[in-house]
């Protein structure tokens, strides 16, 4: 089974390209499933379920995000396996820049939207650094030209990667888009690879719960801004 | 030539800075702003702790390697397709099967306009064009490009690159001055000739009715004069071969100069529309009908001819138009 992870920030398209490119796939007699990595809550489900895409959907709840996925992706893996997908997506929303679910050799995909300020893609981090295709939604409301500085400043963190338009609402640009799906990677379990980028580090007394705010309560790693007098 | 990593070896921050601008925005990126730049990058990382490090998850040989992908990725102008003289359209099947039977070939400064029905497969068609199709996607049609098939690697290298998009839908949404914003855009083509800001410019105004300036916000420019801007931006700085238009109709811009302004720069132009003027303007115009190109029209010169008595109407509208914006009264036309 293939394994691709989809991530991006909050409402960039990811489903809407997902939900296409599995149109392109079922018409080639492949068998793709989702799995969702959401925070606090998701409407995702029901939309992959009306496109009849086997769907899972898990909450990393006030467990950081990054360290979510890394913990499930091997039995989200198993559960694709069982359900004898001939792919498995994994979608999840970028919460912090710092987060990336990408891992080596496993096609990586980071979506991210013109709307979200020309200057975004330099600030986004490891998760579309590392991404073997960006995938850039919304085109079709801002100018040719403003989607090409897009387009130069995602070059400008990312230089390797292909860069893809797509339209997530008429699935223009899904097609190449699939054939790159259908040319990742087969494995059989992620045991033993390895993550492209170090997760966040987060073991403080605010990981397990403390709510005051003072010195007296943090415990633990905790990181101090230095302000100018 | 020295290979970037020789350079980045011998060459001080500041004396790559020179050769290479864009080299500043690097340092940015990976928010080291305050290296010091008469050292090279190497001796410079020395003086950054290792705490930074650490806390963005970066080794000192990654940034070298990287700092020199980044000088190879802006050297090259990858983001170029040159070299298309021509497509061809050969015909697949409509949504019931039937045969499309055409092979239609669009050479470099022609203009072909498509036409039918809303929801008849306009954007179908031009999805074809965008991904170069290999009788591989449901229309079962293939382009060709300069005549010949296109490999799979090709297509890959060519994505996103060859076909340049304006639509009645598209807004400026970037926050700057029509001057800073093609400067911008001048950047990040890598532009050596500064001329063509001000030919944009230029040109953009002669296209819109009503004039603009340098210092405008992008985001305050009304609608025909936003068409006018990208119109312009794309014949001049835009260096895809293919031009789709999607309805201009009403934006209230010099329309048949607009389109023979992408043909004259060498384009590839296909107008999507139901404007007389601009279907009559183009060479030949694409039927399409319940999925499939119905059949390809070349304009007659009857139909040329009407283009005279079109354009009167046209001019007759804008004049009425312009009367009511400067609170004239309409007397009766002809
Ligand atoms: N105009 C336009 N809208 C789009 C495009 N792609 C997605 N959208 C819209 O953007 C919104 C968010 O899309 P989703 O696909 O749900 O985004 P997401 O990244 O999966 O969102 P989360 O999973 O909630 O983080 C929806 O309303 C889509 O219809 C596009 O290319 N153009
Ligand atoms: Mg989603």
């Amino acid at each position: 089974m293939k394994l691709i992870t989809v991530a991006g920030p909050p409402s960039s398209g990811k489903t809407s390209v997902i939900i296409n490119v599995i149109e392109h796939l079922k018409l080639r007699g492949l068998n793709a499933g989702v799995v969702k990595f959401d925070c606090l809550t998701s409407f995702d489900q029901e939309r992959y379920s009306e496109n009849h895409i086997p769907v899972e959907v898990g909450f990393s709840g006030k467990v950081c995000p990054d360290h979510f996925f890394i913990s499930n992706i091997e039995e989200a893996l198993m559960w694709g396996r069982g359900s004898e997908f001939d792919l498995l997506i994994s979608e999840s929303a970028g919460l912090c820049n710092r987060c990336s679910p990408h891992i080596k050799d496993i096609l990586s995909i980071c979506v991210i939207d013109n709307l979200s300020g020309v200057n975004t893609p330099r600030k986004i981090g490891p998760m579309l650094k590392f991404a073997d295709i960006v995938v850039v939604t919304k085109g079709d409301i801002v100018s040719q030209a403003e989607r090409e500085v897009f387009k130069f400043n995602i070059r400008q963190v990312n230089g390797k990667a292909r860069i893809i338009s797509v339209n997530g609402i008429t699935g223009q640009g899904t097609f190449m888009l699939s054939k790159h799906f259908e040319n990742a990677l087969d494995i059989d379990t992620l045991n033993d690879m390895r993550l492209r980028f170090t997760t966040p580090a987060s073991i403080c007394s605010y990981c397990t719960g403390e709510t005051r705010i003072g010195p007296a309560y943090q415990m633990g790693m905790m990181k101090k801004m230095e302000f100018k007098k | 030539m020295k290979t970037k990593k020789e350079l980045i070896r011998t060459e001080t921050i500041d004396e790559i800075i020179e050769n290479y601008p864009i080299a500043k925005d690097f340092f940015m990126n990976i928010n080291l702003t305050d290296l010091p730049k008469n050292k090279t990058l190497e001796e410079a990382l020395m003086t950054v702790s290792d705490v930074y490090f650490e806390e963005f998850g970066m080794e000192r040989h990654w940034i070298l390697y990287q700092f020199a992908l980044f000088l190879d990725t802006f050297d090259q102008s990858s983001e170029t397709v040159s070299g298309i003289d021509s497509i061809t359209i050969c015909g697949g099947h409509d949504k019931s099967g039937n045969p499309e039977n055409i092979d239609l070939v669009i050479s470099k400064g022609e203009i072909i306009s498509i036409v039918g029905p809303t929801g008849s497969g306009k954007s179908r068609l031009l999805g074809d064009i965008e991904c170069v199709a290999q009788n591989d996607t449901p229309t079962g049609r293939t382009i060709l490009i300069n005549g010949e098939i296109v490999s799979d690697d090709e297509r890959f290298e060519t994505e996103g690159k060859l076909v340049a998009q304006l639509s009645q839908n598209m807004n400026f949404v970037m926050d700057l001055s029509v001057k800073e914003f093609l400067e911008m855009h001048a950047r990040s083509r890598f532009t050596k000739d500064p001329s063509v800001i001000t030919t944009c410019f230029e040109c953009a105004n002669d296209l819109a009715g009503e004039k603009f300036s340098f210092h405008t916000k992008l985001t305050q420019l009304s609608g025909g004069q936003s068409r006018a801007l990208m119109i312009a931006d794309t014949a001049f700085m835009s260096t895809s071969p293919i031009v789709l238009i999607d309805e201009i109709e009403n934006a209230g811009i010099d329309r048949k100069r607009a389109i023979k302004l992408l043909a004259r720069n060498e384009k590839i132009t296909l107008i999507s529309t139901h404007d007389p003027l601009l279907a009559l303007s183009a060479d030949k115009r694409i039927v399409i009908k319940n999925g499939g190109i119905h059949k390809v029209i070349t304009t007659t010169d009857i139909e040329k001819e009407s283009l005279y008595s079109v354009e009167k109407l046209d001019q007759t509208l804008l004049t009425l138009r312009n009367q009511l914006r400067n609170g004239q009264l309409i007397y009766p036309i002809g």
